[in-house]
């Protein structure tokens, strides 16, 4: 439900003051017009009293029936309606307080033209001061409804993309396990830890969305680790990195798919041994991640090939910085490099600056 | 029964190592690490049976089986490749998915026994052909090497008897396939089959002339010169919106 106007401590002040000034202007009139003190001061507070009342039922009848553009003219029937129950109301309550004063009930029959103009414009400008204010009102509540809602879809979609399924990863694991159990027991129940570990690490939550270089290396370690029980010699891997630069922050399991693809790359478009490189540098105030494979540029294409990997890394990189820049390839002669760069700015103002950027691509 | 394996995963060669031991009668030749490896010891061996990895370097355990002349046998070991399980069911050949129980691998070699016929295998070979990840390259013999001709590196295909001639800035490479086969599997936007023994890639094609009666006669920016015919001009117009 919106809030009423009258919630606002500010607008009390202001509708107290601006009633007060209008009683004011009120008594001064009528004692122009050669009216006595008490009457004046009584006409002047009840009329504006019933005034103010009428108004607050006009204003508060909006926050449940808000009319739309094409209904704007119930504004102007429900601001006539008022004025006049008004002024009936105004002349019974003084003809009963004051039944037999001569001049004053001349000034009142005089002047009722320019008192029903008067009650109708306040009455009018209220209606519509309510109405902008509770358009506003509901603006902002559908702003926010819509802030709330893109932040969940975005944090659906991060989760997915960083949980992306290997099933094929999975499944040729399981298959050297199986062949393990026969001949190694003890290495299968080591790889078993290992892929259970590797498991586990894809289903953390939200609240550990940003890790250090050095957790993302360990869970990277991990992934190697199997990854060369199943490939046996024809894989290599080299890390490195300093160690000044291992509490430079990360987005949660982003290192492990660009490194899976290289490998996948790497495994299929070549037959012999390969090396795969990961150098960890800074540069300004990024974190700059290179990871090199081997390919052939004959027969492979990469773009094509590989897409899925890569795009949906760009894409993550995208929801967290609201940037298409930080992930760039290069082919040198038979080594493609992947190039990430990951700004190194706290994690709330990561999030401030996401949601602003939001904003802009929706507008 | 003489059986090869090829994988390029040492412990998946492993485990059907391990369950064959057990099979009598069954007599492992030798074991292959990638497809090219797996040509040449299936032209040295003539082997009975092999089991054969969908996912391998270079080129895949489908584009293997393309480049041998009479394949033998294959029980496919898969882990996960959707497309390739499709084409599988298609076809009512067995495959073992990863891992597989000595049990489900007893019954595949049963089965092999009872049946014994690569005609199966000659239509999962077709039918695999047709998916995505084949429809982006043509793997091809040059003599006793391989090519992987990625598509648009292919100028134009020319029909040739049983086979089919694909030009590239490379040369000249012959594939046993039909041209229907390359007209419906090479994406329409890019091929076009302009000729009942000519299909083009289009981004090649600077100029067409008339020729002759209904004939027109395409200049590609190689030099060459392709026939249109009437009917393939009418494709082409519609291909390249003229």
């Amino acid at each position: 439900m919106a809030n009423s106007i009258l919630s606002d401590k500010r607008l009390r002040y202001f509708f107290a003051a601006w009633w007060l000034v209008w009683m004011l202007l009120q008594y001064i009139m009528l004692r122009q017009l050669n009216i006595d003190e008490l009457h004046s001061v009584s006409d002047s507070i009840i009329s504006n009293v019933l005034l103010a009342i009428c108004c607050f039922f006009i204003s508060n009848n909006m926050k449940y029936y808000l009319p739309r553009a094409e209904k704007y003219w119930y504004i102007l029937v429900v601001s006539l309606t008022a004025s006049f129950l008004w002024m009936l109301a105004l002349q019974a309550a003084m003809w009963m307080i004051f039944p037999e004063t001569d001049h004053y009930v001349q000034v009142i029959r005089t002047s009722w033209g320019i008192r029903f103009g008067a009650g109708y414009l306040l009455i009018s400008s209220i209606s519509m001061f309510s109405l902008l204010w509770y358009s506003q009102q509901e603006q902002k509540e559908m702003d926010k409804r819509k802030t709330e809602s893109e932040k969940l879809s975005k944090d659906a979609e991060l989760f997915k993309l960083r949980q992306q399924l290997q099933p094929h990863f999975l499944f040729n694991s399981l298959n050297s396990i199986s062949a393990l159990t026969g001949s190694h027991p003890d290495k299968a129940r080591h790889m078993i830890q290992q892929l259970s570990d590797f498991f586990r690490g894809t289903l953390r939550k939200d609240e550990h969305q940003w890790n250090s270089l050095e957790e993302e290396l360990k869970y990277l370690e991990l992934y190697l680790e199997i990854e060369k029980v199943r490939f046996g010699h024809r894989l290599q891997t080299e890390i490195n990195y300093i160690d000044e630069i291992l509490s430079m922050k990360v987005p949660a399991l982003l290192l492990q798919p660009v490194v899976e693809n290289a490998i996948k790359f790497g495994l299929y478009d070549t037959t012999g041994d390969i090396l795969i490189k990961l150098d960890a540098t800074t540069e300004e105030n990024n974190l700059k991640i290179v990871v090199e494979n081997p390919f052939d540029p004959e027969t492979s294409q990469p773009l094509k090939g590989t897409g899925f990997g890569l795009s949906s890394i760009r894409r993550r990189l995208f929801l967290l910085f609201a940037r298409n820049d930080l992930l760039t390839i290069k082919k040198d002669k038979e080594i493609f490099m992947t190039t990430i760069l990951i700004p190194q700015i706290d994690a709330i103002k990561t999030e401030r600056v996401f949601v602003e950027s939001n904003g802009k691509l929706e507008s | 029964m003489k059986v090869i394996i090829i994988d390029d995963e040492p412990l998946a060669r492993e485990i059907v190592k391990e369950y064959l031991k057990t099979i009598p009668g069954a007599e492992l030749i030798t074991e292959c690490q990638d497809g090219f490896e797996g040509i040449k010891a299936i032209q040295q061996y003539q082997p009975d049976l092999i089991f054969l990895d969908i996912q391998m370097p270079k080129i895949n355990g489908f584009e293997m089986l393309e480049l041998i002349e009479a394949p033998p046998a294959v029980i496919f070991t898969t882990a996960f490749d959707e497309f390739a399980i499709k084409a599988f069911e298609s076809n009512a050949v067995d495959y073992l998915l990863k891992p597989f129980s000595k049990e489900r691998f007893e019954k595949a070699i049963q089965k092999y026994l009872q049946h014994q016929n690569s005609q199966q295998t000659q239509q999962v070979i077709e039918a695999a052909a047709q998916t995505p990840s084949q429809q982006n390259r043509v793997v091809v013999k040059d003599g006793n090497k391989i090519k992987i001709i990625p598509v648009n590196k292919i100028d134009y295909l020319e029909a040739s008897d049983d086979y089919v001639k694909i030009v590239t800035a490379e040369g000249t490479f012959l594939k046993k396939r039909t041209m229907n086969f390359f007209e419906q599997s090479l994406s329409p936007y890019h091929f076009v089959r302009v000729h009942r023994s000519y299909i083009v890639n289009t981004q090649l094609i600077t100029r067409i002339d008339p020729y002759e009666k209904d004939g027109h006669l395409l200049l590609l920016n190689t030099g060459a010169k392709l026939p249109v015919s009437k009917a393939g001009y009418a494709k082409l117009k519609e291909v390249l919106g003229i």
